[in-house]
């Protein structure tokens, strides 16, 4: 990554460098604010617009930051960047952040925002600094929206709160999968993605860490 | 890294200046937006209670919520104690949650009593009246109470006979989307209406039971069937409805109204 173009940072994100799903990171939020599409936008957005500027901002200081402090110094940014998104939802979306709750609050410890400050808009210019953090945003936002996509259809038989399959207790002939609706059933979801996108670019499995010993004796554990 | 970045002087002084953009941004945005945000919740309240008392559709707008709000419900404070109204306090003012924190305003619940697990109950409560007529058509009254993950905070509003559910319903919790999550459902909370809160001599009986409610049970009138899956929630709402319908909460108040002849 010597010379990233800003086609790169902004796109490969989205499949070649997921956030949730190669980096891992970021699953908390992914299972709590899925269970239906609207949530699943507003967080996404919210995340977004958070990596972008504090990359922004942190990338515009970048050379006037003592290290020993630069930790403690993106910290500041990003947790004033998601008080001021947790305010304006409020204001402005206030159905939205009531479902949302405390999840936009912890948008400051989601690791994607902190990584990218750590990893990116310290070593690069503003502008390109920005793409990243709106390309990992997009990478975010559709694993988010993707998993709110299957939840929300599955598991309530809506998108966007409304009825697309109907349901037995309406009167119609869906079962909804209330497992779907629960935190856990993300993790099995996020689970099969990584599957599928691994088989799909192999170039993303990773080595095995270690390799387990063959078995040399049948009174190992004694 | 140059050592001219590296001076404790240099490191305070960033800290500082980062610190100070950062809380003008902070601050600026909390008091700017503080008024849109207590409006909202304003808002949200009485649309509840608008629905809830079944003369508003949740879909109002704001100023529409505002309007129908001014011109159809009158809000007054109740002493949870004796049950009388007081002027003490202006009810469109007056909040009985954040009453409820104030140790001058509230007592600590012993745990026996406590069945809706609200820890602190405040001595005065804003109920409030649909009139027609000068005379009440509909009663709404405020319940809170804990769910399985959280408070639940909705309103009941009952009939001029004072026991007949005309609405019922939540505004806010945090109990699992699609299981406990389902108090919002439309479907369940049109169980409510038509449901008796109280027997002849005034005690709460209405219940949450699990299975379907026989409608020839001579009980069934008392009676609402659980949330599917969410059993500690709905143990939940029967017993905020047990606490707030009894001695603790609205009981004295009631039987003052009933006593009148309401």
């Amino acid at each position: 990554m010597s010379h990233p173009t800003m086609k790169e940072v902004l796109f490969n994100p989205v499949f070649a460098n997921n956030p949730i799903a190669l980096q891992i990171l970021g699953i908390c939020s992914a299972l709590a604010v899925t269970s239906n599409l609207n949530t699943a936008l507003v967080m996404s957005i919210a995340l977004t617009l958070v990596t972008a500027f504090s990359n922004l901002f942190i990338s515009m200081i970048r050379l006037h930051i003592p290290s020993s402090i630069r930790m403690i110094v993106q910290m500041v940014i990003i947790a004033s960047l998601v008080i001021l998104v947790d305010q304006v939802l409020r204001a402005y979306a206030f159905n939205i952040a009531k479902q949302l709750s405390v999840f936009v609050g912890l948008i400051i410890t989601n690791c994607i925002v902190m990584g990218r400050a750590e990893g990116f808009a310290m070593q690069n210019p503003p502008l390109l600094s920005f793409l990243d953090g709106i390309g990992n945003g997009l990478g975010y936002s559709a694993m988010l929206l993707l998993l709110g996509v299957i939840r929300e259809l599955f598991g309530a038989g809506k998108l966007f709160g409304i009825d697309i399959i109907p349901l037995t207790k309406d009167g119609g002939w869906y079962e909804p999968n209330g497992l779907l609706l629960l935190p856990p059933s993300a993790f099995f979801l996020i689970g099969l993605i990584i599957w599928a996108l691994r088989q799909w670019r192999r170039n993303q499995i990773e080595p095995a860490v270690f390799t387990l010993a063959p078995q040399v004796s049948d009174k190992e554990g004694i | 890294m140059s050592t001219k970045h590296e001076s404790t002087t240099r490191t305070l002084l960033v800290a500082l200046v980062v610190s100070l953009v950062s809380s003008v941004f902070v601050a600026g945005s909390a008091v700017v937006l503080k008024p849109i945000q207590l409006e909202n919740r304003l808002i949200d309240k009485q649309r509840n209670i608008l629905t809830i008392a079944g003369i508003g559709k949740p879909d109002l707008s704001s100023k529409e919520v505002k309007d129908l709000f001014a011109s159809s419900i009158k809000a007054r404070v109740v002493d949870l104690q004796s049950g009388e109204y007081t002027d003490e306090f202006d009810p469109l003012v007056f909040d009985p949650l954040k009453a409820s924190r104030d140790p001058k305003l509230s007592e600590a619940l012993p745990l026996a009593q406590d069945i809706a697990l609200i820890k602190r109950r405040e001595r005065y409560a804003t109920v409030y009246m649909v009139e027609r007529d000068g005379k009440l058509d509909s009663l709404v009254l405020p319940v809170r109470g804990y769910g399985l993950w959280s408070t639940l905070f909705g309103f009941m509003a009952v009939k001029s006979d004072l026991k007949t559910v005309i609405g019922f319903g939540f505004y806010q919790h945090a109990e699992t989307p699609g299981l406990g999550g389902e108090v919002d459902n439309p479907k369940w909370k049109a169980l409510w209406p038509g449901k008796v809160l109280f027997d002849a001599s005034g005690k709460p009986v209405i219940r949450i039971v699990k299975g379907n409610v026989d409608p020839s049970n001579p009980n069934a009138a008392y009676q609402v069937d659980a949330l599917a899956g969410a059993t500690l929630t709905s143990n939940g709402v029967d017993r905020l409805l047990q606490f707030w319908l009894g001695e603790q909460g609205f009981g004295p108040y009631l039987a003052k109204l009933r006593a009148q002849g309401a």
